[in-house]
């Protein structure tokens, strides 16, 4: 068994994969189009992969999946599992029931099966009140009857004190011993309706991800890469065993973008930069923080608020296929792309559609090996007026984007990735540099092939209980079992990151300290 | 006048408080589901008009206090505020008749209209601040001698501890050491008077306002207006700046927090620099070294696409916003209360003047 990778990044125009060797050097790359089953897509890629590297399958010890699955599953409200959902908070909490702010489409799917018991804890870690063992045995056994598949516990202030969570576990496995149960505390951050709605999310996608595995784990058999390990890639840049994440399907939701960002730092081994990953449809525009994308507190899913890690980035509709109007000598580009028919309907294609690429490829900025494609028509039916006015708003655009990202008003290093980046000018009035690494158009699929295996916690305390050394450490020692969890090897796991928020307006000097471990991949 | 509030009201309500909460006064989220949750279990909110409060009625505000962090976790059970009216209902041995928002602004705008569903009280269209302000005492009810106590607080166990001091301040002090054993946040019922004081002091018609406000923005778009546009009409207010936030300084001190936004000048403002002074909420607009907004009228920072309210603490470099300053109401105006909320209140040597005149120079 040799140690070639591949990575996979499921985008919304197009599926990447990338071979890599030991040294993370791209042997082949290649893209497919991304068909709506995502399984389809990416099995097109992988087998276009394997006949242009021509390598031996037997050298490929692991595939390394960036996904779009769950959050498809969860936007088109299919294959969706029904939830018993528990909130452990009363005499607290009842003013506002679990789901109340869903949309209807949604709850639905998820069964709209919801309780709250009495429990729960205070920021100092005490009790509100005891666990209403009785309650919550009564409620899951008439959950079960209306049909439950999951379950999600979550409880007050368990980030301070998870007691109650871990003791519903127990008892919901006494009773339904066969059904998965998701604990909160392990799910999001403070913010109790925002980390119930991820623990519900959770909860329900568990299905999906299982038969995901499970047709991605056929797929490879057929292409013959039926011993190669399977990762997935999460959404704080780092990526987990299937063991892992079929236990938490949330944290792929939004992974290809951060597979992007940390692609943009493989491919230059800058830590700190901007970058901007230009796709057929949008652009995502992030943050390289030592390495790693720069988190937000807070990302809405399909309408529903959660508060999971994710990469904090300004999203614009401006992409390779962005289609070019002209009114009333106003030009804009953008949010309507023309996706992958870019080489039908582009002009350049012989197409009737003006889109951004036919604008930077009459500019004179861009060249496409493709000998389907022709510059000088673009050149000879776009009127040499609009071309200038497209291309300043597109870049406009972009500065506008990468402004909005930034913290300070300094010219920062820009990295351009994606299938679309080669739009792009050299120079950005808001960046020092600006970079198109070589592979720019595979950052995705070699963000998510190099991936290190990764877990992050975040836990609340009050340095009036304990020092700050013994909660770093405490915080640490979780994020490590995390880790080892998600697929690390031991013997290679280090602390990546430790974040020490303080919480205003309460007393005892509560902090919430945050902190990622990562490490490589066990052997096998 | 009376309207009975649907959940598309609150929505419109809540937004509408956050554009007069000028960029303090909390998340007005939690609340907002509070209400909606209320009528959807069939529960009514019904606001009237603050001229049909009868002379003898009893009238109390509601508000819930303390750490923010704590009311996004240990959400309310919607009782609390319940049990800390019982409890000052039962102090002076009468049923209160209305309840009241004593902030238009944040969070403390949409927890009376919970409490009065749950409780089967009326709200009056009043408040009494018609913004946000961050200290107990700065009501307008202050100014016309009424007294924060006898007050009364409680938790969601039912626990509730009534409150008679010699001030305002002592209250606020008191007050705040109480929330703390409550596990960080308070539910309280404040300031109870008479109808007559209630009409007397009150800031009229600030509920309907921040519906229309509300209303304003999120349908402009469904009648072809700009958002901005339709905000400044609903609001009576100026166009005071557009452009880019280029800096932002925070320090926090004596428990709030204070700083400056930088904004460097876009569209017809470009060359031009405005910079907004704010503690907790915003109090000061400079405009290329010229005051050209102040406490108590309102300094509101919205985006510029969308028209949504900003609150400082998501002032960030980059982004794109427009700054709307409104008139405060004229209550504030006055030499007592521009010795409670005017600039100089707040630490800032320079004289009110009134937005209306300021703006045109």
């Amino acid at each position: 068994m040799g140690g070639l990778r591949i990575g996979v990044d499921v985008g919304s125009t197009h599926t990447d994969s990338v071979l890599i060797d030991e040294r993370d050097s791209v042997i082949a790359a290649v893209k497919a189009r991304t068909t709506k089953d995502v399984t389809t897509g990416i099995m097109n890629s992988l087998r276009q992969l394997l006949e242009k590297s021509g390598v031996d399958t037997a050298d490929i010890s692991a595939v390394m999946f960036g996904t779009t699955h769950i959050l498809n599953a969860i936007v088109q409200r299919e294959g969706l599992m029904r939830v018993g959902v528990i909130r452990i908070g009363a005499p607290a909490t009842t003013a506002i029931e679990p789901m109340l702010d869903w949309p209807k489409d949604l709850r639905d799917a998820v069964g709209g099966l919801k309780t709250i018991v009495q429990g729960g804890h205070e920021y100092t870690g005490e009790e509100i009140a005891s666990l209403d063992e009785k309650g919550l045995r009564k409620a899951v056994t008439a959950f079960l009857e209306k049909g439950a598949e999951a379950f999600a516990v979550t409880s007050v202030f368990s980030i301070v004190n998870p007691d109650h969570e871990l003791r519903a576990k127990e008892i919901i496995r006494e009773i339904a011993p066969d059904k998965p149960v998701v604990l909160s505390h392990e799910i999001g951050s403070m913010g109790l309706l925002e980390r119930e709605n991820a623990t519900i999310l959770n909860a329900a996608t568990i299905g999906v991800m299982k038969r995901t595995v499970e047709s991605l784990r056929k797929g490879l058999e057929k292409l013959g890469l039926g011993e190669a390990r399977m990762f997935f890639a999460q959404n704080d840049g780092t990526t987990a065993s299937t063991d892992y994440i079929e236990k938490f399907p949330i944290f792929t939701v939004v992974a290809p973008i951060s597979n992007s960002i940390r692609g943009a730092y493989v491919l230059t081994g800058i830590k700190d930069a901007i970058v901007a990953d230009t796709g057929g449809t949008t652009t995502n525009v992030g943050v390289l923080n030592n390495g790693y994308p720069r988190e937000a507190l807070e990302i809405e899913i399909s309408g529903v608020r959660t508060n999971i890690r994710s990469p904090d980035i300004v999203a614009i509709g401006l992409g390779g296929g962005s289609v070019v109007k002209v009114e009333n000598g106003t030009v804009t580009v953008g949010p309507v792309s023309v996706g992958y028919r870019l080489i039908e309907e582009g002009v350049a294609w012989g197409g009737n559609t003006v889109t951004a690429t036919d604008i930077a490829l009459a500019k004179g900025v861009m060249r496409i090996d493709d000998p389907r494609c022709d510059p000088e028509r673009a050149r000879k039916l776009i009127p040499p007026g609009v071309v200038e006015k497209a291309y300043a708003v597109m870049v406009s655009m972009l500065e506008e984007a990468i402004d909005k990202v930034k913290t300070s008003p300094e010219p920062a290093t820009v990295i351009l990735v994606g299938g679309g980046s080669l739009m792009w000018p050299k120079k950005l009035s808001v960046a020092k540099e600006v970079i198109r690494p070589e592979h720019a158009q595979s950052a995705n699929a070699l963000g998510a092939a190099t991936a290190l295996i990764g877990g992050t916690v975040e836990k609340a305390f009050s340095y009036d209980h304990i020092t700050r050394a013994e909660a770093i450490k405490a915080a640490s020692e979780e994020a490590k079992t995390k880790a080892i969890a998600a697929g690390a090897d031991p013997s290679t796991i280090e602390i990546v990151e430790v974040e020490e928020i303080a919480l205003p307006y309460l007393p005892g000097n509560a902090v919430k300290i945050r902190v990622k471990a990562v490490g490589k991949m066990k052997p096998k | 006048m009376e309207i009975k509030l649907n959940k598309e009201d609150i929505k419109n309500l809540s937004l509408g408080a956050a554009v007069l909460g000028t960029g303090g006064g909390g998340d007005p989220y939690i609340g907002m589901l509070m209400a909606m949750q209320a009528i959807e279990k069939g529960k009514e909110i019904t606001i009237v008009d603050v001229e049909s409060v009868e002379d003898d009625a009893f009238v109390v505000a509601v508000a819930g206090m303390g750490a923010p962090v704590v009311m996004i976790e240990k959400i309310p059970s919607g009782k609390e505020a319940g049990f800390s009216l019982t409890s000052i209902e039962r102090y002076f041995g009468k049923r209160a008749d209305y309840v009241f928002s004593i902030e238009a602004g944040g969070l403390n705008s949409t927890i009376p209209l919970a409490t009065a569903a749950e409780m089967g009280r009326l709200v009056p269209d009043g408040d009494g601040m018609g913004r946000a302000f961050p200290e107990l005492q700065m009501v307008t009810f202050h100014l016309y001698g009424v007294r924060a106590t006898p007050m009364s607080m409680a938790d969601e166990k039912g626990n509730s501890v009534i409150l008679d001091t010699v001030d305002n301040y002592w209250a606020e002090k008191i007050a705040r050491a109480i929330t703390v054993k409550f596990g960080g946040v308070a539910w309280i019922s404040i300031y109870p008077m008479s109808g007559k004081d209630f009409k007397r002091a009150a800031v009229r018609g600030s509920l309907t306002k921040e519906i229309r406000i509300g209303e304003a923005i999120r349908d402009a778009k469904k009648h072809g207006k700009n958002p901005l546009d339709a905000l400044l009409d609903a609001t009576g207010g100026f166009l005071l700046f557009e452009g880019k936030i280029v800096d932002v300084i925070r320090r926090a001190t004596g428990g709030f927090a204070r700083g400056e936004a930088t904004i460097e000048g876009l569209g017809d403002f470009r060359g031009s620099r405005l910079v907004i002074h704010f503690q907790n909420e915003n109090l000061v607009a400079i405009r290329d070294g010229k005051v050209i907004a102040s406490v108590p009228d309102l300094i509101t920072v919205i985006e510029r696409d969308t028209a949504r309210p900003v609150t400082t603490e998501r002032l960030k470099y980059g982004l794109r916003v427009a700054v709307i300053g409104i008139p405060c109401d004229p209550k504030w105006r006055t030499p007592e209360g521009l010795k409670v909320v005017g600039p100089r209140y707040f630490g800032y040597d320079i004289d009110y003047v009134p937005i209306e005149v300021a703006v045109r120079g």
